[in-house]
């Protein structure tokens, strides 16, 4: 051996118990389907488990449930004592963080570092952070005796599941709402764990609800009259129809919508860092992610030096068996998004932008796409303007500043961007003139419970995180209400 | 061509080339390295690295309290680590003070060790504050006893006040008395440097001056050889390579105690300079207490029990 050849690392996945089949979780239980479809483990197309898929009724008893706890209990309950039990149940994640990361890899492909070291942590401190507000709703900004809207209907996407959860419910919660979640259709198995830690911490019945099943399940939720607010995150497509479905009601919503965010990249850039921020930017969660660095906007005079370090870079990404810990890029959720990056990756190759993977050996199993990366991209091209969501980076150069801005907003979605300079004074410009709700500055894709996070234009409504994500589920007192 | 044809010598050009480095970001230098740290190095690939880490190591002494006894007892340990098993392979050289060279020289060439080389530290190790005259008999009284390798400090003090060019004329000076006769290894003492950026400016100082080798540490400074600091030597070395086609070594010195702290340090040059720097002409692990660590993992993996201490010679 002269190559230094890491052995397989993996983790055990004894750690989980996973049932034949799931119901839902409604009022405290688990209750059966009526119909199932299977979940699989997208590295290998193994079937883990079978899903309950959720109709009308199903939604029926669970939004009744939210809305008996809701004036029962939940919103009577003083807010330290709301606070209690989400920090019960933020322990008692911790303490079962393995199982959640091992059950996060098998259904949604990630690798294990990922959701060991990010995904699980982060949903604990989202539930810490939020119980530490349950007492202190009247400093959140809506005036000194805030109330809860009432059932929240939360839809959340396949490619954060448990975080996304955490990011839904945890200020639901502690606001005093109540909630009927549902997980995305390919990754139902950690909402579920999740259902299991409500019971061990003994949350009041129907606080939680959960709905498995699929679009039409969501869009039952989203038309229910007994919701009061609807918390979304997932495609633009669906956000719209989502915004046009309670136009004539009077749920409010937060939608949580895609990206297509720029990376810029000055010539004073640090130039190892910043290539660990591209490659942080868009392979992290293998592209699945609304905010990444999908466009690398790069000054022209450093460019071809960022582009060959970066593809050296690239040559090291260990792609693989999401289970093993020194996988640093897992597998494709499904083989339905496996074919839209395939789709959109064609059309870049078409319309003559130069694309290039390193080599790399995809296992013959499940869904799998090379790192890869285009360039001479230009702002016309598809890949340039067209969420891809998946290991797909676009490179687009620029001469001046102001070419740098003008091209990062030239998208119809603003979620987040990112500035590499050792300059603060340009930094703290480009951050101005930047249409996205989050920006970074020499880092990219680094989250927080206390930072609110949400999108300008077609990225969405509203901002999940910090007191701003709170009061999305707060109203003041002058607006009044029915749950009085 | 002198200096790699990249700077004349002169202090305009050393500071022209410098300002063409670009900086390090502190908080993403050191999340990369963080995260190379959770690579899970198991079984086959965890005997390699043990194997490849022992013959990487400059077994060192360097205390006021060293005697001849004691080097030749550490030369023993260098050539044959451990002596109930012929597999386990020499270590990469033995690092002593200029007195201890002929003494470990001679011994080591008794007992079949002439292929391990011995290091001398110079230039008024650790601190380096001397007159230059003194630093250049300090280096030239190694070579005098047969060092085959150098490793000299940096004159920290010069540095820190923006005279590179002194710092840069020390190094080449010192290059040019070890000629061909000895491997000039640069110790930069990051510990001093402080900031990642004057990390990447010393070790291209050093390189352009003519190092073979840059060593973060003297051993005599905490925090030595951190793997972020690592991590920006081996980028400054695969930079070098790229713009001069010439192959830096990096010597990892001080706070590499466990065989897992060794694995890291192979992981970072691995995954930032790649395979071809893992061998010990071109990286080096300063280390005393380390060797023993190394050898009592890898009786684990041929017995499968941990050996009691008992089982290793403590020198």
């Amino acid at each position: 051996m002269t190559d230094f050849d890491y052995a397989p690392a993996l983790e055990s996945r004894s750690i989980v118990t996973i049932e034949s089949e799931y119901g839902h979780f409604i009022n405290g239980e688990f209750v059966k389907g009526a119909n199932h479809f299977p979940t699989i483990n997208p590295s290998n197309e193994e079937v883990l488990s079978q899903i309950a898929l959720g109709g009308a009724q199903d939604i029926d008893r669970a939004v009744a449930s939210s809305r008996v706890a809701f004036e029962s209990t939940w919103s009577k309950m003083p807010g330290k004592e709301r606070g209690k039990y989400l920090y019960r149940i933020a322990r008692i994640m911790q303490e079962r963080s393995r199982e959640f990361a091992v059950l996060e890899s098998l259904d949604n492909g990630k690798p294990i570092r990922e959701s060991r070291d990010i995904d699980i942590p982060l949903a604990c401190a989202h539930f810490f952070y939020h119980a530490g507000w349950a007492d202190k709703l009247e400093f959140a900004g809506v005036g000194s005796s805030p109330r809860p809207l009432g059932v929240a209907g939360q839809i959340i996407p396949w490619n954060f599941p448990l975080l996304m959860l955490a990011w839904k419910i945890a200020p639901a919660l502690a606001a005093g709402n109540t909630v009927v979640l549902k997980p995305a259709e390919t990754t139902s198995l950690t909402a579920l764990l999740f259902a299991q830690v409500c019971q061990q911490a003994e949350l009041p019945a129907g606080v939680v609800n959960i709905v498995t099943g699929d679009g039409r399940t969501g869009s039952a939720l989203v038309d229910h009259p007994g919701i009061d607010k609807i918390a979304f995150t997932g495609s633009t497509q669906v956000g719209k129809a989502i915004a046009r479905a309670i136009a004539p009601t009077k749920k409010k919503a937060t939608l949580e919508l895609g990206g297509k965010a720029a990376n810029i990249v000055f010539d004073d850039a640090p130039v190892d860092e910043c290539v660990e921020g591209i490659v942080n930017g868009i392979f992290f969660n293998q592209g699945h992610v609304c905010c990444a660095g999908s466009r690398l906007i790069v000054q022209e005079s450093v460019a071809e030096e960022i582009v060959s370090k970066l593809k050296v870079r690239m040559s090291k990404i260990r792609v693989g068996d999401p289970l093993d810990k020194n996988t640093d890029l897992g597998a494709i959720n499904s083989a339905e998004q496996l074919s839209k990056i395939t789709a959109l990756t064609k059309s870049g190759e078409d319309e003559g932008a130069m694309r290039w993977s390193p080599e790399c050996a995809l296992p013959k199993k499940g869904f799998w796409f090379a790192p890869t990366v285009f360039t001479g991209v230009t702002q016309a091209h598809r890949i340039a303007q067209e969420e891809i969501f998946g290991p797909v980076l676009s490179v687009l150069t620029f001469r001046t500043p102001q070419e740098a801005i003008e091209k990062a907003n030239n998208t119809p979605y603003g979620l987040s961007a990112g500035v590499w300079s050792e300059k603060g004074s340009r930094i703290h410009w480009a951050s101005q003139q930047l249409k996205a709700g989050v920006i970074w500055a020499n880092t990219f894709n680094k989250f927080d419970p206390t930072s609110p996070f949400g999108g300008y234009k077609e990225s969405g409504w509203g901002r999940e995180g910090g007191s701003h994500g709170l009061t999305a589920y707060l109203k003041s007192a002058e607006e009044g209400g029915n749950n009085e | 061509m002198e200096f790699y044809g990249l700077v004349d010598g002169t202090e305009i050009s050393l500071r022209k080339f410098l300002q063409t480095l670009s900086g390090v970001d502190q908080i993403g230098a050191e999340a990369r390295a963080a995260m190379l740290a959770t690579r899970s190095i198991k079984t086959s690939a965890k005997n390699w690295a043990i194997d490849l880490a022992i013959s990487m190591v400059d077994l060192t002494t360097l205390e006021g309290a060293d005697t001849p006894g004691k080097v030749r007892a550490l030369c023993n340990k260098a050539v044959r680590p451990d002596s109930t098993d012929s597999s386990v392979p020499s270590v990469g050289a033995i690092c002593v003070y200029n007195d201890m060279v002929a003494i470990a020289r001679k011994h080591l060439d008794s007992i079949g060790g002439s292929h391990v080389p011995v290091a001398a530290v110079s230039t008024a190790f650790p601190s380096g504050r001397a007159s230059m005259a003194v630093k250049i008999q300090d280096t030239q009284d190694a070579l005098d006893a047969g060092a085959t390798e150098i490793d000299m400090v940096i004159d920290r003090g010069a540095f820190l006040s923006g005279q590179f060019q002194v710092v840069f004329d020390e190094i080449a000076k010192i290059r040019t008395l070890c000629g061909t006769k000895a491997h000039l290894k640069v110790i930069l003492e990051t510990g001093e440097l402080v900031t990642y950026d004057n990390v990447r400016t010393a070790s291209f100082i050093a390189m352009l001056a003519g190092a073979d080798f840059i060593k973060t540490s003297t051993g005599k400074v905490s925090p030595a050889a951190t793997p972020p600091v690592v991590l920006v030597m081996l980028e400054a070395v695969r930079d070098f390579h790229q713009l001069t086609n010439h192959k830096i070594g990096v010597k990892a010195a001080g706070g590499i105690r466990t065989t897992k702290d060794a694995i890291k340090q192979l992981v970072l040059v691995n995954e930032t300079v790649g395979s071809q720097w893992l061998s010990p002409s071109l990286f080096r692990i300063g280390a005393s207490a380390l060797l023993n660590d190394l050898l009592m993992q890898r009786m684990k993996a041929r017995d499968g029990f941990y050996p009691s201490p008992s089982y290793v010679s403590i020198d």
